[in-house]
């Protein structure tokens, strides 16, 4: 039985004694030192100054933070950086750059799927986990028949699959017209 | 967010014995947990992080059952395909919960254990017997719109808000438990989760310091199963009523049937005044009707919530005629 613990015990009432933590980050690996109440959404605009992940609730009820941890798609405000040493981050820092977007950031701009632009990278980073999700045979709950070895991408099947991504400028249509251009891509 | 200190549990042991200094908390997926500890109404001093635990694995029994380690994820379950077929509407239920990413974060074990989304437990501000104990309850004569209409109290009228747990319940899952002397027990999920009494604040019935460790199905029952869940936009949404069956028919009459409702209640609802009605019955509205009266004998509105008692029961039918067609 062992355990690692940090932050001072004794003192817990003003713990202020900060954690160290090892986060790999777009696969660089940077060191912290956090107090253990910081969200990986707020080490990650905070700390690091990546701050293309944005904090829209605070509350897991926008999807403006999301980010793929290990490949999957996350609510960053909902956890705690401490919890993520030896977990793979990437952020929309990390897919691609303005000389080089990512297939899925080309697509937001052919489409226009945005207007104000601030749930853009949080969209993104979830259109490409939910399409790697649907690559690997994950049903949803538009999805008739949850025994199915496959379903079909429809528009049903997106709108669904994304709604944990608001847009309060409901640049809905051109969002999903995004996903399904770099879905039919992979299909190609 | 008041402070606090952590640490990553390595082996179950470790974490029960963590866990069990005053104040301290387990967390898994967090998402829960972390809403109300920024709004100050979880405030651990301690936190015992079971994530990493090696409690992930889903898989078969020999009885033809399956076993889901605590800390799987709701959406490895959801996508697992031998919960797929074999059990559905377990499935169906996870999927009709949260969002794509809170389900890659959520555990089994935290679902089972998420708190009520009544919003006078969220406003601290307000009198909520279950937040602090003998302070009233200000949803009684409130905004009571998704309250509960099944066995509430005068304490307090806030529902449990999981899809999952009703499946489970339907299903007549098994929680393991695990405590700090290293004992394992297993209780029946219809017995885990409590109804408010004068007590809304003991939600279950799992001790100090004792740790859920897994989910066991036994062989999926017999017949088609099938969730429904009506809420107030298409998805991502707490359920005003959720519906989950099991029935099988043979030639036109109902053989078996199992009913829970979600939404409803303080714990996930099992519906047995309904299951009697409708076996040995026709599979015709007329039964599916019967046996919604009969789920909703015993149901009180409390002014906004009133039309849940007739949703309930709408649901409760269209969801049986469903799933009795495709038997």
């Amino acid at each position: 039985m062992s355990l690692s613990t940090v932050g001072d015990t004794k003192n817990a009432e003003n713990a202020t004694e900060n954690a160290k933590v090892a986060l790999t980050v777009n696969g660089r690996v940077r060191q912290l030192e956090l107090d253990p109440r910081t969200s990986l959404l707020d080490a990650l605009r905070e700390h690091l100054h990546l701050t293309g992940t944005k904090k829209g609730c605070d509350h897991g009820q926008c999807g403006a933070c999301t980010v793929l941890i290990n490949g999957r798609r996350i609510n960053s405000c909902l956890t705690l950086a401490v919890m993520h040493a030896d977990d793979e981050i990437v952020t929309i820092e990390g897919l691609g750059s303005p000389d080089a977007l990512h297939p899925m950031q080309a697509a937001f701009v052919l489409r226009d799927g945005f207007q104000c632009g601030y749930c853009t990278p949080g969209q993104i980073c979830s259109a490409i986990g939910m399409l790697a999700e649907a690559k690997a045979g994950w049903p949803s709950h538009a999805t008739a028949d949850v025994a199915a070895q496959t379903t079909a991408l429809t528009d049903a099947e997106i709108r669904e699959r994304m709604s944990g991504n608001i847009c309060r400028c409901a640049a809905y249509p051109n969002i999903i017209a995004a996903i399904r251009d770099v879905a039919e891509g992979d299909r190609g | 967010m008041r402070p606090f200190t952590y640490e990553r549990a390595i082996d179950p042991e470790a974490a029960v014995a963590a866990v069990s200094k005053a104040g301290a908390k387990f967390i898994s997926g967090g998402t829960n947990l972390l809403d109300l500890m920024k709004l100050e109404i979880e405030r651990p001093i301690h936190l015992v992080d079971i994530s990493r635990l090696p409690l992930k694995d889903i898989k078969e029994e020999p009885d033809g059952g399956m076993r889901i380690g605590a800390q799987a994820t709701n959406s490895d379950v959801a996508a697992d395909v031998r919960v797929r077929t074999r059990y559905p509407v377990l499935s169906q239920a996870l999927l009709a919960g949260a969002s794509g990413q809170l389900r890659n974060k959520a555990s089994v074990g935290g679902n089972l254990l998420q708190r009520t989304r009544c919003p006078y437990f969220y406003d601290t501000a307000a009198s909520c017997n279950k937040r602090d104990p003998s302070s009233g309850c200000a949803a009684i004569g409130g905004i009571n719109r998704g309250h509960a209409i099944l066995g509430a109290s005068d304490a307090c009228i806030a529902t449990h808000p999981s899809d999952m747990a009703v499946a489970m319940v339907v299903l007549d899952a098994q929680i393991e438990l695990l405590d700090a002397d290293r004992a394992t027990r297993r209780i029946a999920i219809g017995d885990f989760h409590r109804l408010p009494g004068t007590t809304p604040h003991i939600e279950t019935a799992l001790k100090t310091g004792e740790m859920i460790t897994g989910v066991v199905l036994p062989a999926p029952p017999e017949g088609r199963q099938l969730y429904r869940k009506v809420r107030d936009r298409a998805s991502y949404a707490f359920a005003l009523v959720s519906v989950a069956v099991v029935v099988a028919t043979e030639r036109g009459t109902i053989t078996s049937a199992r009913v829970a409702f979600g939404g409803v209640a303080h714990k996930p609802w099992r519906a047995k005044e309904a299951e009697a009605a409708l076996t040995g019955g026709t599979a015709t509205m007329a039964t599916y009707w019967a046996a919604a009266e009969a789920a909703m004998a015993g149901a009180t509105g409390r002014g906004h919530n009133d039309f849940k008692i007739e949703l309930a029961k709408r649901t409760l039918c269209r969801t049986l005629a469903h799933a009795a067609q495709e038997n």
